[in-house]
């Protein structure tokens, strides 16, 4: 059967980046599909109808939904350059970061990123506690994956750039060398990395948008 | 020594539907564990928070000295690492998305709404958290009849990885239904997981660390746990 692989996503959104670096780094032929936030079309609603989100793979018309449950549904649908460890201990402890990060660190990052004052040096210190498990975590490695990318790299490279993008937008500088010297090495180690580079969106075209972005949510909440 | 034959603990709690879970996915593969049950309302043992530094919640599976964290974490690390036992994740990688995007999918949009359910603050939320809770099960009604195939459940003749995602929330379920007097899982609206439900509880792998309706009901109101906005820790 010829493989068909479609990818609706949106091109600013990270857990996009996520699935086209993994597309890549397997090799796999894709058709990429920008959606529209404001207005999702009609193959997104068809394909992702109770939940409506926007980054669907659709693999032979079949539509997989959530960004780690896709990298692993690549990652057991094509079985070259292998995303997650083969040792189920590491697999774990791979989907556990991965997990941390979208769920503690992100949430915390943005906090700290809209918050002032004293609640701002709260959300840090707590962003910096979660970022320093992370860091203990790569253990003198290159990656997370070990002398090449893996899953939990894809998983968070939103810290190295989307946070580094923001940090131009807020001011904020969350991953510095002076605390976290490991992550900003492989921050450094990333940049050489072929499909990481690929993937990215134009920085100022990014740095508008989440601008745009942090400007509504602050005026939403001051209303 | 073979990985499978290395020492199980399990950190936990009776009334906790994730350290369930990680029981259920055991129970499935015969493997025997030890049990640390951690007491409810004196703090978090020195084992807990020695394993589990991250976000000092129960469940940890302890393997051979090694913690592994998160209840699904749990369940896939027991399927891949006792792998000639019964399967708990199907073997179709479209297939084991879709569960693993649905129990994401429990935990994270439709749990929330069970403790609005049980313990409500407020008509209109009372009203609103229903119909999300409705519209879930309607889902997994669905869902059941997909995967099930006519069989007992949604993993076929066997439990799967979806039928613990879900029917750990039983206990939490039938509180609900007590509590706010309305049948959730229903004959009419959902007839096969009403079944389903039956088979789950009492199935050898379940019944033993399933917890009483009662008794989790006075633990909620003690704990509070269905109104408090952060995930449950215990």
């Amino acid at each position: 059967m010829a493989e068909e692989v479609k990818l609706l996503g949106m091109w600013a959104i990270s857990y996009n980046r996520r699935v086209e670096r993994a597309l890549k780094l397997k090799g796999i032929p894709y058709e990429y599909i920008e959606e529209d936030l404001s207005n999702k079309s009609n193959l997104l609603l068809q394909l992702n109808p109770v939940h409506k989100k926007i980054l669907v793979l659709v693999h032979n018309g079949k539509p997989i939904v959530g960004s780690l449950v896709i990298l692993e549904y690549i990652d057991e649908t094509w079985k070259t350059n292998p995303l997650l460890p083969q040792d189920p201990y590491e697999r774990a402890i791979a989907r556990f970061w991965a997990k941390f990060i979208d769920e503690k660190i992100q949430p915390t990052a943005r906090s700290a990123n809209l918050a002032e004052g004293e609640e701002r040096e709260k959300a840090v210190e707590e962003c910096c506690e979660q970022l320093k498990m992370l860091e203990n975590e790569l253990k003198g490695k290159s990656f997370f994956g070990g002398d090449a990318i893996g899953y939990l790299d894809i998983a968070a490279l939103v810290i190295a750039f989307w946070f580094e993008v923001v940090r131009d937008v807020v001011g904020l500088d969350l991953v510095t060398e002076k605390r976290f010297p490991s992550l900003c090495r492989w921050i450094g180690k990333l940049q050489d990395v072929d499909v990481v580079n690929q993937c990215r969106p134009p920085k100022e075209k990014h740095v508008n948008y989440i601008r745009a972005g942090y400007e509504a949510t602050k005026a939403a909440a001051s209303n | 020594m073979e990985r499978s034959d290395e020492k199980v603990k399990v950190v936990g709690t009776w009334s906790s539907q994730f350290v369930m879970r990680a029981r259920i996915a055991l129970n499935i593969k015969s493997v025997s564990y030890e049990f640390h049950q951690e007491r409810l309302w004196e703090g978090k043992s020195e084992l807990l928070l020695r394993s589990n530094p991250a976000q000092k919640k129960v469940p940890v599976l302890i393997h051979g000295g090694k913690p592994i964290c998160e209840s699904f974490n749990i369940v896939e690390y027991v399927d891949e690492v006792w792998s000639s036992a019964p399967s708990i994740l199907p073997s179709d990688p479209k297939e084991r998305a879709t569960a693993r995007f649905l129990a994401a999918y429990l935990d994270e949009k439709w749990f929330p709404s069970m403790r609005t359910v049980g313990y409500p603050q407020g008509e209109d939320a009372r009203k609103a958290a229903i119909a999300q809770l409705e519209k879930g099960l309607v889902l997994l009604e669905e869902a059941f009849v997909n995967y099930s195939k006519g069989k007992s459940f949604f993993g076929g003749d066997q439990i799967g990885y979806l039928d613990i995602a879900f029917g750990s929330y039983l206990g939490w379920l039938r509180v609900a239904e007590k509590m706010s007097e309305i049948k959730l899982l229903s004959e009419a609206k959902t007839p096969r997981l009403l079944q389903w439900a039956d088979s789950f509880s009492s199935h050898a792998a379940v019944k033993d660390v399933m917890p009483d309706t009662e008794k989790l009901a006075d633990f909620g109101v003690r704990a509070k746990i269905l109104k408090a906005t952060a995930t449950p820790k215990l």
